[in-house]
């Protein structure tokens, strides 16, 4: 990812920003310029809570291999790791891993809770890219 | 008086036992436990850093504290171990709480009194009027080369302030510093690990450095050790801080509240500040509490705080709590999680 596109994110990545449409009241999250509902135009910033629900998660133990090294986007995370889709309190759903648990105790509709942690390295000369991870709680 | 309006500390939840470190390097666990005075040390997850550590803090601060982003008009953190060595962790933290663009930051450096130096400046900008509230503070992912008799204390962890005039919870009634060039323990440019002077990071660094530090504070506000509820000083392992009371008068009881190095390890700049968020998680009102933080090369900064009627409504145990919450991890997923190990 560009550097300007990881900037343009920062809210989102951040804190949850996601946005809202101020004539149908519908939330969206990641970012929508126009409503999906009624076609508004003016959305409005939302911030999201950061509290949700897990819907469905996978964990993977062999994910994409990069032999020659030829991959300079480097997520932080281990292998194996979980993903999950998360149903916010306010209502949309995102897909986020699940970090600082023991994998056996990940449940379809465990409560979990937003964390900030370190996404991506764009390799050792590049940007660290943050942003939000979940645990249980 | 300014002084600490609220508080946030965060604890990686991986731990490692001193056994796991002794027998990757051959190592008596039973002799270092006694010889450091520490049982294990709090490990940072992969996608942990500084900056993550000292959100985490950051946010449980200002949550606690009420009060609204648009107050803060600084942001302080010191660390040895920032993200970027030119890009400012305080800019990732201002956002990351939600702060607009009208606050300054920049990061601060001085070993492990990184914090304590940051929460200073915070001081002095609450004093004087030209911020109403300054969040400061110190986190860390300790480097330690594997082998070095370091790795059996470099920890991860960290804890932020919010100071200002209003709304205290502990006054700052002085601080002061006491400051020498003493190189018991550096890190070189681009190098990863840090060297040290050995035997030479304790007489003429750590305890002469806090020993004049905290002898200078209570001369200057009229004090005496007994005149204290709490004290803490800088935890690079559990021996020197639990010595450095003894030399200076104070008693296991004054100090054991605050030594959280016993169960995490040496969290650099956050280690004497998460000693001071565990001391003001049980501390009443009118108690009074004695921090001195030492960073190689070489300073202290001692304090003199009198907690107010306040502190109640901050009080939550979290330290505490996030001590007693932990994951215990192997050697080699330690390696991992510290970058060691691709």
């Amino acid at each position: 990812m560009a550097v300007p596109k990881i900037w343009r994110k920062i809210p989102e990545y951040y804190n949850l920003i996601g946005r809202q449409c101020p004539e149908c009241k519908e939330l969206y999250f990641p970012v929508r310029d126009v409503c999906k509902k009624c076609g508004c135009l003016e959305m409005t910033d939302y911030k999201f809570e950061g509290k949700g629900q897990i819907v469905t998660f996978t964990i993977t133990r062999t994910p994409i291999s990069d032999p020659e090294g030829e991959n300079t986007e480097i997520p932080a995370r281990d292998v194996p790791y979980a993903v999950a889709v998360i149903k916010l309190e306010e209502g949309p759903m995102l897909t986020a891993e699940i970090v600082d648990c023991n994998f056996e105790d990940i449940e379809i509709g465990k409560n979990v809770e937003v964390v900030f942690r370190k996404i991506m390295e764009h390799g050792a000369k590049g940007v660290i890219q943050y942003g939000y991870k979940f645990r249980l709680c | 008086m300014a002084g600490i309006v609220a508080w946030g500390s965060y604890i990686p939840r991986y731990r490692i036992k001193v056994e796991d470190i002794a027998a990757a390097h051959g190592g008596d666990a039973e002799q270092i436990k006694l010889g450091l005075g520490i049982t294990e040390k709090s490990v940072p997850g992969i996608d942990e850093d500084t900056a993550t550590i000292a959100v985490e803090a950051a946010r449980r601060a200002l949550k606690s504290s009420k009060l609204s982003p648009k107050e803060i008009g600084a942001v302080y953190i010191g660390s040895e171990s920032h993200p970027y060595a030119v890009k400012p962790t305080g800019t990732i933290v201002g956002t990351a709480i939600g702060l607009s663009n009208d606050y300054t930051t920049a990061d601060f450096e001085f070993a492990c009194k990184a914090g304590t130096a940051a929460m200073q400046v915070a001081a002095a900008w609450a004093r004087s009027g030209m911020a109403d509230y300054v969040i400061a503070g110190g986190a860390d992912t300790a480097q330690a080369a594997p082998g070095d008799p370091l790795e059996y204390t470099a920890a991860a962890g960290g804890a932020v302030f919010i100071i200002g005039e209003e709304n205290v919870v502990a006054e700052i009634n002085q601080t002061l510093s006491f400051t020498s060039d003493t190189p018991d323990f550096w890190r070189r440019k681009e190098q990863k690990y840090p060297g040290h002077g050995g035997a030479f990071t304790g007489e003429p660094a750590y305890y002469r450095h806090i020993t004049e530090a905290t002898k200078m504070l209570m001369k200057d506000v009229g004090t005496k050790p007994e005149d204290y509820d709490y004290a803490v000083f800088h935890q690079p392992n559990g021996k020197f801080p639990a010595r450095v009371a003894k030399l200076l008068g104070f008693t296991e009881e004054q100090i054991a509240p605050g030594m959280v190095v016993r169960k995490i390890g040496n969290t650099y700049s956050g280690s004497s500040l998460l000693g001071l968020a565990a001391v003001l998680d049980i501390a009443k009102p009118g108690q009074r509490i004695l921090l001195t933080s030492y960073g190689s090369g070489a300073g202290s900064d001692s304090f003199d705080l009198i907690v107010t009627g306040r502190i109640a409504d901050r009080q939550t145990k979290s330290v505490e709590s996030q001590i007693n919450d932990k994951v215990y991890i192997s050697y080699p997923k330690y390696l991992k999680n510290t970058g060691k190990l691709a």
